[in-house]
């Protein structure tokens, strides 16, 4: 417990420097943690409820969509500034700025949560590679529906406000990097919670076998709906930080990215380790590490690489780094391993 | 919101045709994606990636001088043999795993396919003109491209043909007794790894003739890829694996329907409304079938 303490202790204190240790990555940093809480949440379906989904995109997306267009909805007529490109025709007060990210982030995170709930029931009841697609159609069709919206910019994009004239480029990537890394806290903290209680072990119940966790009398309906939720709510909020991040959304490339953070959140919580907590955590941190640094080589190429990754990933190493580990380690984990039973084991291999 | 269809009865008989003719090339698409399911069990979301290189097989003879309707002979051997090497890649790692290993390895080859195809190609929307001119009926009050029509019949042939060398053929019958029973198969000498092999080559060779067609048809673009992955799940799903009139029907439906789309909402909402049937249609299943589940309840 103790041990536990102090390497969380260690871990905050470090979050809490990382923008004064490394200035110059303060960018990188938050979007390391929006993909870490992308990665969390997407295992909390695909990891521990076996409900392998394309679909938590919709949540990011539309988080970002909202708490964008409430902040500038609050205070400016929302189609006049996409039809201005967010020029400098309106500008947002210091006040003005961090009042509509406050609210926006609220609605980010509330509404995708509600959107989840009102679909979960048709959509959760669809099983295994079915589930897959659909959540995959779900996310492209989101894309392409809002990319023919005119008052959030359909094709040519929304520009999110600019960060106002406070302390310049350096608060502002200060700003946005304890905004997401609070994110991240926050959801390890619900998702840790979450994982000790009886919770957990119904959403693994429905992964093992679903039909008969429902013949044991859970109702798995109700809880796969609300482990969506959560799942939902989390991502709303990181779709939301990272849409004032990035300061520009795009329908299909920025905010529905199904190609990319679609598709990264997948990858890193399987590269991790998936069904584990702190899985998604070095997964994210190991695939963003590696991205940020080899993208520069295959300048270009990144796609090509991504596809080769993924399919190396998932043939080659779908227990992840956890899985690794734990087969290398059983007893860091508490397993307790009889060894002539295992030489058994591997003899009959 | 246009309304156009309603007030001109003749821009529906167009888009009827229209949605036909298109539909007969889904449906032969939808065919491999149903071949290769219920053969090998695994979802190939890189189809209408393959649909795309084929597309760009015939485009490139296009643009060396060749009639691209030669393409349609020559995309499906290229594409034979990519499809086979594809298997030996990565498919044959994927067959007897969980089905979503098989969707998510195929999407990244997708990532991938579409990638390369945008270096070797270019990001431009492109066509190969194939000079057929149009036909009018109705007095001038329908224009049909006869590459439509040509399309749709090449598709049709294809298709013929296809049934018969499964009926017939030693490799054919293989096949069909492999996706009835792959464990049953191996222990009659059939030698499954190749009868995947040629399964998935197969496959790939009905998407290298159906993007020939849709590059002499419509336009081909790297990135098109996916709608036309789902469009051949949704109509294997619709129809159902190995019910050939189904594929065909389904695929006819998708067309028409796809065509109104395009006229009643607009363009910009096609694919939009493609993705949103599949979920209407998933959905829809999940209702049908939970009623036939409710003893458990």
């Amino acid at each position: 417990m103790s041990k536990n303490f102090i390497l969380y202790a260690v871990i905050l204190v470090f979050g809490l420097a990382a923008p004064f240790i490394f200035p110059a990555f303060k960018v990188q940093l938050s979007i390391l943690c929006v993909l870490i809480v992308l990665a969390l949440t997407w295992n909390i379906q695909g990891g521990e409820m076996g409900y392998n989904t394309f679909g938590n995109i919709l949540f990011y997306g539309l988080g970002m969509y909202l708490c964008a267009s409430v902040q500038v909805g609050m205070f400016f007529p929302l189609a006049e500034w996409t039809e201005s490109g967010g020029e400098k025709t309106f500008v947002h007060t210091p006040a003005q700025f961090f009042q509509g990210m406050a609210v926006g982030l609220v609605v980010a995170a509330v509404v995708p949560t509600i959107v989840a709930g009102l679909i979960g029931y048709s959509i959760l009841g669809l099983r295994g590679h079915y589930f897959a697609i659909c959540t995959l159609g779900l996310g492209v069709a989101a894309g392409e529906i809002s990319g023919g919206i005119e008052i959030i910019g359909a094709g040519q994009g929304f520009t999110t406000p600019p960060f106002p004239d406070v302390g310049g480029l350096e608060a502002r990537g200060e700003f946005f990097y304890f905004l997401s890394f609070m994110a991240v806290v926050l959801t390890f903290i619900a998702v840790r919670a979450i994982y000790s209680t009886r919770f957990k072990l119904i959403l693994n119940a429905i992964r093992d076998n679903e039909d008969k966790a429902e013949a044991m009398g859970i109702q798995t309906m109700k809880y796969k709906i609300i482990g969506w939720m959560i799942s939902a709510f989390f991502c709303g909020l990181a779709g939301g930080i990272m849409g004032g991040l990035v300061g520009y959304i795009d329908s299909t490339d920025v905010a529905f990215d199904g190609r990319e953070m679609g598709v990264f959140m997948v990858l890193m919580a399987i590269l991790g380790g998936k069904g584990t907590l702190w899985g998604p955590v070095i997964g994210a941190t190991v695939f963003h590490i590696f991205k940020e640094g080899f993208w520069t080589f295959f300048l270009g190429w990144q796609y090509v690489a991504l596809g080769v990754l993924i399919v190396v990933i998932v043939i080659y190493f779908p227990e992840g780094i956890m899985g690794w580990l734990r087969e290398k380690y059983p007893e860091r984990f508490g397993e307790v391993v009889d060894e002539a039973d295992r030489k058994a084991q591997v003899e009959l291999k | 919101m246009d309304f156009m269809v309603f007030q001109y009865p003749m821009i529906s008989v167009q888009a009827c045709l229209d949605g036909i003719l298109l539909g007969i090339l889904f449906a032969l698409i939808a065919y491999g994606m149903a071949l290769q399911w219920g053969v090998m069990n695994i979802i190939n979301i890189a189809q209408g990636d393959l649909v795309i290189l084929g597309g760009y097989i015939a485009y490139f003879m296009y643009l060396y001088g060749i009639h691209p309707a030669w393409g349609v002979i020559v995309a499906p051997i290229i594409m034979y043999f990519i499809g086979v090497g594809l298997y030996k890649l990565v498919i044959n790692k994927v067959v007897d795993r969980d089905l979503f290993i098989s969707i998510l390895a195929t999407f990244g080859i997708s990532i991938l396919f579409m990638q390369l195809m945008n270096f070797a190609f270019g990001a431009d929307v492109v066509l190969a003109n194939s000079g057929y001119g149009t036909t009018f009926l109705f007095d001038s009050a329908v224009v049909l491209p006869n590459s439509k029509i040509f399309s749709a019949f090449i598709s049709i042939l294809f298709a013929i043909c296809l049934v018969i060398y499964m009926k017939k053929s030693k490799l054919g019958r293989a096949i069909r007794a492999t996706a009835q029973n792959a464990r049953a198969a191996k222990i009659l000498g059939v030698d499954t790894e190749k009868v995947y092999a040629a399964t998935f080559g197969i496959n790939a060779a009905l998407c290298g003739v159906a993007g020939a067609l849709i590059s002499i048809t419509f336009t081909i673009h790297p990135y098109m890829g996916l709608p036309y992955t789902i469009r051949s799940f949704m109509i294997v799903i619709v129809a159902g694996l190995g019910n050939l009139p189904g594929v065909a029907l389904s695929g006819m439906g998708l067309g028409v329907f796809e065509e109104f789309a395009d006229y009643i909402l607009g363009t910009e909402f096609r694919i939009g409304a493609v993705f949103l049937l599949l979920v209407l249609i998933l959905v829809y299943r999940r209702f049908k079938l939970s009623r036939k589940r409710e003893y458990l309840k």
